[in-house]
């Protein structure tokens, strides 16, 4: 299985962001119509508020083969929801912690605060963790915890 | 099995020229329950929107992913005509393959793949869609504008007009912000207290009108249609119902040396005084800060003094709630005071003034009376400096990186207001570009240059200093190519304006998204400027970005026109997404009600009845109509009970599912 996936390709990581509707997909919108470009690795999943993205779906996205996982709101103090960010930090401190524990590099999980007017920090954002699980290479932990039927 | 149909826009070239728009319908039809699959050039225009609607009757069709912009778009258009057709217009998806895919990349071949990821994710959550009816919410009819000046005003104006009730909220003492210190209005000229005052007197008199002055908005809840608010009174110490407004009382104070704010601090006020004599309400205030009797006791001259015993030193803040159906933004600027840029000598030179200070200096109700003289010694300044963009148009951190777009205008002015004065003044302007898009700005412009003789110097300036009671002006003259210093009697600086600092709490508390400057976001740039994306609350003047009176008084109307059109509805279509509890696994812990931000949470005794169990427990119940949607309680929720419609857990997963495949 290896030996099939190094050959000579260059390693395309697959990463998943989920963005609060109301501030991060608002700026990965203008990041779009700036024609501010990044690599296409990224997949955005629209929530309404970061506080919407449960644990299990980080998982499971680990677990169906995502290299990296980035959670994007609004800035604290400025969610749509008031509070929502706040829940959203806390617990995926936790989980975050967990998951490095568990052999999931710290750097393949991130929580950013993006504004919906903050198209060129989404844009260099994204570059920047997508170089970040580029070079951490592939995630085989949960992966290969797959049954395989 | 939904039955789904797939429609790939081209959107022009925006979206086919990188990516193979027939490649990923093809590769949608491949997909489970994909039934129809097609592209087209505009599938927002009128006939794409009817080869949606008749594939959806054709085809049986259950569920929609149309691939194109940003759901921030179109979906509400998209859902509409899906409507029209006779689907639930929540079994429409949108993949976002224009923002998010082909104005970001230029291959086409990564494109297209990542097109067809899009698609498919959406696909795969459209599967599990389900039909969604909105509840309705009534209207409340009143609408809230937090800010009294010109943008307060003529908004709070107009919606009055059409019926409607509407408070203002101002912070200062009086109405009129900004525009009421202003002498004259640029580029006609005329007084900008003679167009504003009337406008003061209008709205206040106005029956569906009630201004609450020295007031602050200090508490936001609710949404669109229902917004509860709570104003702040600060107490005046005036009881407003008595008095007269014959400013007796301002004459007898005896703490005489306070600095006034209306002039800029450029003269002195007592500790009650009323702020300018066109003051609406026409009332006095006390200084809590300045006042003898408050502060410890002694005095109360100013009571003995009001024979309509209108003096309540006994005053207290006041809280009122009240509740809206739309709210309005009218926070304005500030002109910013630019001390951090030393190298300008506002610190420490006190004939470098900003351009509002010199406003004042040469208004004739100012505290010269129009006669322009320079503050340091009260001689009429021969020479004047006068230099543009300050702390605008910067790339350091203590710059704006805006431009604050009236300068250019206002600075004309000055220097043609200056010259009808004192034709002898030698003036100067150091500029970087003159900017003068606007209805006969250009002109105005030419009139100081051609006409007035003002010295347009192209340069920056690197240096303000004193020398033998002159201030010199260090600069460089980029045309010329040469470096020159000019001995001026004053300088003015036309330094950047900035939104009010007030505006930052208030859009935490209106949760209403701001841009890093702090100037609120627009819904659309384009296409809803005067809206901002939180639902009910609207913008209206400098809140927004820098702009002059004209357009501040246009936005005004616009919002206002927002707003009649809100609060002209009856009832209001809700939001369906919200949360649902599945009871039969809830075991009524609480723990969702502890972080729903809007207490739409309540418990209720009910029977259960599973396959394994047959009891009376506590459940969680949602009120839909309070429930915004925003997913708290459904990651909280420690038997995943909770879940969000139109974003359940199920959807979700199947998103990640696809993307990851
Ligand atoms: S809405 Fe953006 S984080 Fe809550």
């Amino acid at each position: 299985m290896q030996i099939e996936e190094n050959k000579n390709e260059e390693f395309k990581p697959c990463i998943v962001a989920f963005c609060c509707n109301w501030c991060s997909y608002a700026g990965a919108d203008l990041a779009g119509s700036s024609r501010l470009t990044y690599p296409a690795d990224v997949k955005i999943i629209r929530v309404p508020c970061s506080c919407r993205v449960n644990p299990l779906f980080i998982l499971r996205a680990f677990q169906r083969g995502a290299d990296g996982v980035i959670i994007c709101g609004c800035h604290p103090g400025d969610c749509h929801y008031t509070t929502g960010n706040y829940y959203a930090r806390r617990r995926m401190t936790l989980l975050f912690g967990m998951l490095d524990y568990l052999g999931i590099e710290r750097e393949r999980t991130r929580v950013e605060w993006v504004s919906a007017a903050e198209g060129a920090k989404f844009a260099a954002t994204m570059s920047d963790f997508i170089d970040t699980v580029t070079k951490l290479g592939r995630n085989r932990k949960l992966r290969d915890l797959r049954c395989k039927e | 099995m939904q039955r789904i149909g797939v429609f790939v826009c081209w959107c022009g070239s925006n979206i086919a020229a990188t990516v193979d728009v027939k490649a990923v319908a093809e590769a949608a039809k491949g997909q489970p329950g994909v039934v129809f699959a097609t592209d087209y050039q505009y599938m927002c225009s009128e006939s794409g929107q009817t080869i949606l609607k008749d594939a959806i009757k054709e085809y049986g069709l259950t569920g929609v992913v149309i691939c194109s912009c940003s759901p921030r778009m179109h979906e509400a258009t998209f859902r509409k005509a899906a409507e029209s057709a006779g689907l639930n217009p929540y079994m429409v998806e949108i993949a976002n393959i224009r923002e998010q895919c082909s104005w970001i990349h230029k291959d086409m071949e990564v494109a297209t793949e990542k097109a067809i990821i899009l698609a498919k994710a959406a696909i795969a959550k459209v599967q599990l869609n389900k039909p969604l009816v909105a509840g309705e919410s009534e209207v409340v009819k009143r609408a809230l504008v937090i800010g009294g000046g010109i943008a307060g005003i003529q908004t709070a104006l107009d919606i009055a007009e059409a019926g409607y009730k509407v408070d203002i909220v101002e912070k200062q003492p009086t109405i009129g912000g900004k525009m009421a210190q202003l002498d004259k209005t640029f580029p006609t000229l005329d007084c900008a207290a003679c167009i504003l005052t009337p406008k003061m007197v209008d709205v206040a008199a106005h029956e569906n009108v009630t201004i609450y002055s020295y007031s602050e908005v200090v508490d936001v809840k609710g949404f669109v249609g229902n917004f509860t608010v709570q104003i702040k009174k600060k107490p005046r110490y005036i009881n407003e119902n008595l008095c007269t407004g014959c400013g007796a009382c301002t004459e007898k104070c005896p703490m005489k040396k306070q600095p006034n704010e209306f002039n800029m601090g450029f003269d002195k006020r007592g500790a009650i005084y009323i702020p300018f004599a066109q003051a609406v309400p026409k009332l006095p205030v006390i200084d809590a800060d300045a006042c003898l009797m408050l502060k410890n006791g002694k005095c109360g001259l100013c009571s003995k003094i009001c024979e309509a015993h209108a003096i309540d030193y006994t005053q207290k803040e006041e809280i009122i709630e009240e509740r809206y159906g739309a709210i309005v933004v009218a926070t304005g600027f500030n002109q910013i005071k630019p001390t951090q840029f030393e190298e300008y000598a506002y610190n420490t030179c006190p004939d470098v003034v900003t351009s509002l200070e010199y406003e004042r200096l040469m208004n004739a109700a100012g505290p010269t009376k129009g006669h322009l003289q320079r503050p340091s010694d009260g001689q009429r300044p021969k020479t004047i400096v006068f230099i543009q963009c300050v702390g605008s148009r910067g790339d350091s951190c203590r710059e704006k990186s805006y431009c604050s777009k009236i300068c250019c205008m206002y600075t004309a002015k000055h220097a043609m207001l200056t010259k009808d004065h004192y034709p002898d003044t030698d003036i100067h302007v150091f500029y970087i570009d003159i900017r003068t898009p606007g209805k006969n700005f250009d002109e105005f412009y030419r009139r100081a240059v051609e006409q007035y003789g003002v010295d347009y110097i192209k340069g920056m300036v690197g240096k303000v200093y004193e020398e033998n009671g002159k201030v010199m002006v260090q600069g460089s003259d980029l045309i010329d190519n040469k470096q020159i210093t000019i001995a001026a009697d004053m300088v003015v600086l036309a330094s950047a304006v900035e939104p009010d600092p007030s505006a930052r709490s208030l859009g935490t508390m209106l949760t209403a998204s701001m841009d890093t400057n702090d100037f609120f976001t627009e819904a659309h740039a384009k296409l809803r400027p005067v809206e901002s994306p939180t639902a009910g609350v609207f913008l209206s003047g400098m809140c927004q970005g820098p702009k002059d009176i004209p357009e501040t008084v246009s936005q005004a109307g616009a919002a206002a026109v927002k707003v009649i059109g809100l609060l002209a509805k009856d009832k209001l279509k809700n939001n369906p997404c919200v949360a649902a509890c599945n009871q039969s696994v809830c075991n009524g812990c609480s723990q969702c009600a502890n972080v729903c931000p809007y207490g739409a949470i309540t418990y209720v005794e009910k029977e259960i009845r599973t396959p394994e169990v047959r009891e009376v427990r506590r459940v969680a119940e949602v009120n839909e109509a309070v429930c915004q949607g925003c997913g708290a309680c459904t990651v909280t929720c420690p038997s995943s009970a909770m879940d969000l419609k139109g974003f359940t857990n199920r959807q979700i997963m199947a998103e990640v599912d696809a993307i990851c495949r």
